[in-house]
């Protein structure tokens, strides 16, 4: 396809080739190839249905949960590819941290949210692991307003706080990656301005994936830009660069609001 | 004009017949529910719950040891029925979505709701009262174990159903094996509605008369050894109402009001505890 691009600079944490997607006969994917550059920004855009959450969900075998649903091709993550069926999958997802569009804080209280995760993989006493949930809501930036009522139920937050909470908990478990699907269009403005915060201080430590409708955001918290339409790849490459001087037609139409 | 008057008149009609089919249905509960007040209000008494069942001629008595027996052969069903219903409805909702097994396991629960319960307790009678050798109260256990697993069953799995698939995805998505996702995730959003079945899988084993008819049989004397007949409720009722004595009479009354009453608190705080039945 015409692709422009596909290795970022930099070293890349996640190399996908010739990556086909199928729901039962439909073709979700075909022939998408990039890299995702480790300590950046990967930020995915294009129309609905364009298939970036379900390459998003190809990266932590989410897709495994749904019969009838399979990817071929390669996802290479320290030289193992993530789609081979020997693959641990659950460890992958330990390593390849999801958020998701709307808020989903589990039924308990705010400190189990932050403990079930770290729980499953590693084993701490009551101490470390009051650390480690303070410093998980901490990184989020969602210490100060939970610090004292971490026995309630994460229920009881708002919205915006259950996004950073959701966040809290993916970092908990010290992942190397980070997928965020539409994790900001559920919130307000204020909210979506703090998780944009939270991502820029994040991505020292984590490599991070998102997928936004929102081209403004886009724009303002990534450091590359994939642009996909009807499950291809059409545009890769820097977002500064993507944005002012696309190099498809497609791509330009889409950003300056033609079609989608 | 017209035709808005005519519209008018539809509606009355309409409401009125669904009126007087609503107080039909109504007055009949009602009626039920006053006969048993007005007959067994006076039996409920402090000898109703100390006394044990009379022996025949003899005055007074209570329902002691047949009240202590149901609530035995009860508490064994629900200590039966929850883990393996919550078990099975996990199963039916988390892992055999698909499979060919869960869709026959579905099924045959379907069949077990809407059995007889007689059939029920014939079976039990065959297979643990006359091979081992007497009536007891274990085989009462099983009999309206059998009766209220498939309760707990569908509703465990209905419940199941209702969790956003968005939040089973993201306990998945820390890394999480499907057993803790389903145990400490997804079934613990769906706690009260969980709760419910099982309250109402015991409101329905409650006045269920026929398996016991056949498995715990009935014990005059108060007992709680559960490999003996057991006395229990519904046998009472069901002897002692037929019965020329009067003060046997007036304990069948009471025994069914009280069964009634339990029943309708257990209904209520059901009905309470379903309207967060899914807390996330």
């Amino acid at each position: 396809m015409s692709t422009s691009q596909t290795t970022a600079d930099g070293e890349a944490i996640l190399s996908i080739r010739d990556l086909n997607f199928y729901y039962g006969a439909f073709r979700g994917l075909t022939n998408v190839s990039l890299d995702i550059a480790k300590s950046r920004v990967t930020a995915f855009i294009g129309p609905s249905g364009c298939g970036k959450s379900t390459l998003l969900r190809t990266f932590n075998r989410m897709y495994d949960l749904y019969p009838g649903q399979r990817a071929e091709g390669q996802i290479n993550f320290h030289g193992n590819n993530l789609l081979d069926k020997k693959q641990d999958v659950n460890l992958v997802r330990a390593k390849i941290g999801m958020v998701f569009q709307k808020p989903t804080p589990f039924p308990m209280t705010i400190y189990e949210n932050i403990a079930f995760g770290v729980r499953l993989y590693e084993k701490m006493n009551k101490s470390e692991m009051d650390e480690r949930v303070e410093w998980a809501l901490r990184k989020a930036a969602i210490w100060e307003e939970t610090k004292n009522k971490l026995q309630q139920s994460g229920l009881s937050l708002s919205g915006g706080q259950q996004q950073r909470l959701c966040i809290a908990r993916t970092i908990a478990v010290k992942p190397e990656i980070v997928l965020l699907d539409e994790p900001t269009s559920a919130l307000d403005p204020i909210s979506t301005a703090k998780i944009e915060e939270l991502i820029n201080e994040l991505k020292d430590e984590y490599t991070i994936a998102i997928v936004t409708h929102n081209m403004q955001q886009a724009a303002r918290i990534s450091d590359f830009t994939a642009f996909m339409y009807l499950g291809e790849l059409i545009e890769f490459g820097n977002t500064d660069k993507l944005f002012v001087k696309p190099t498809q037609k497609q791509t330009e139409d889409y950003i300056t609001g033609r079609f989608g | 004009m017209q035709l808005y008057s005519r519209r008018i008149l539809t509606n009355r009609i309409g409401i009125a017949l669904s009126m007087v089919a609503m107080a039909f249905g109504l007055a009949a509960l009602m009626w039920i529910l006053w006969t048993l007040f007005y007959n067994g209000f006076n039996a409920l008494s402090w000898d109703f719950f100390t006394q044990d069942t009379p022996a025949p001629g003899s005055e007074g008595g209570g329902l002691r040891n047949a009240i202590v027996g149901s609530l035995m052969i009860i508490g064994v069903t629900t200590l039966v029925s929850t883990p393996i219903g919550i078990l099975a409805g996990i199963y039916l909702a988390e892992y055999g979505t698909t499979s060919k097994f869960a869709a026959i396991t579905r099924f045959v629960t379907d069949i077990m709701l809407s059995a007889p319960s007689i059939v029920v307790g014939l079976f039990v009678y065959a297979l643990m009262v006359a091979t081992l050798g007497g009536f007891s109260g274990w085989a009462g256990s099983v009999a309206l174990s059998l009766i209220a697993i498939p309760v707990v069953v569908r509703t465990t799995e209905n419940m199941l159903l209702l969790v956003p698939p968005a939040l089973r995805e993201a306990a998945f998505a820390v890394g999480a094996p499907r057993w803790q996702v389903s145990l400490k995730v997804t079934l613990r959003a769906v706690k009260a509605g969980v709760v419910t079945g099982i309250l109402l899988a015991i409101a329905r084993v409650m006045g269920e008369t026929a398996p016991l008819l056949f498995t715990a049989l009935n014990n005059q004397f108060y007992s709680t050894d559960m490999t003996q007949p057991m006395g229990n409720l519904p046998v009472v009722i069901f002897q002692f109402a037929m019965s020329p004595y009067d003060n046997w009479v007036s304990l069948a009354w009471g025994g069914a009001l009280l069964i009634a009453l339990i029943v309708l608190a257990i209904n209520i705080i059901a009905r309470v505890m379903f309207r967060n039945k899914v807390s996330a």
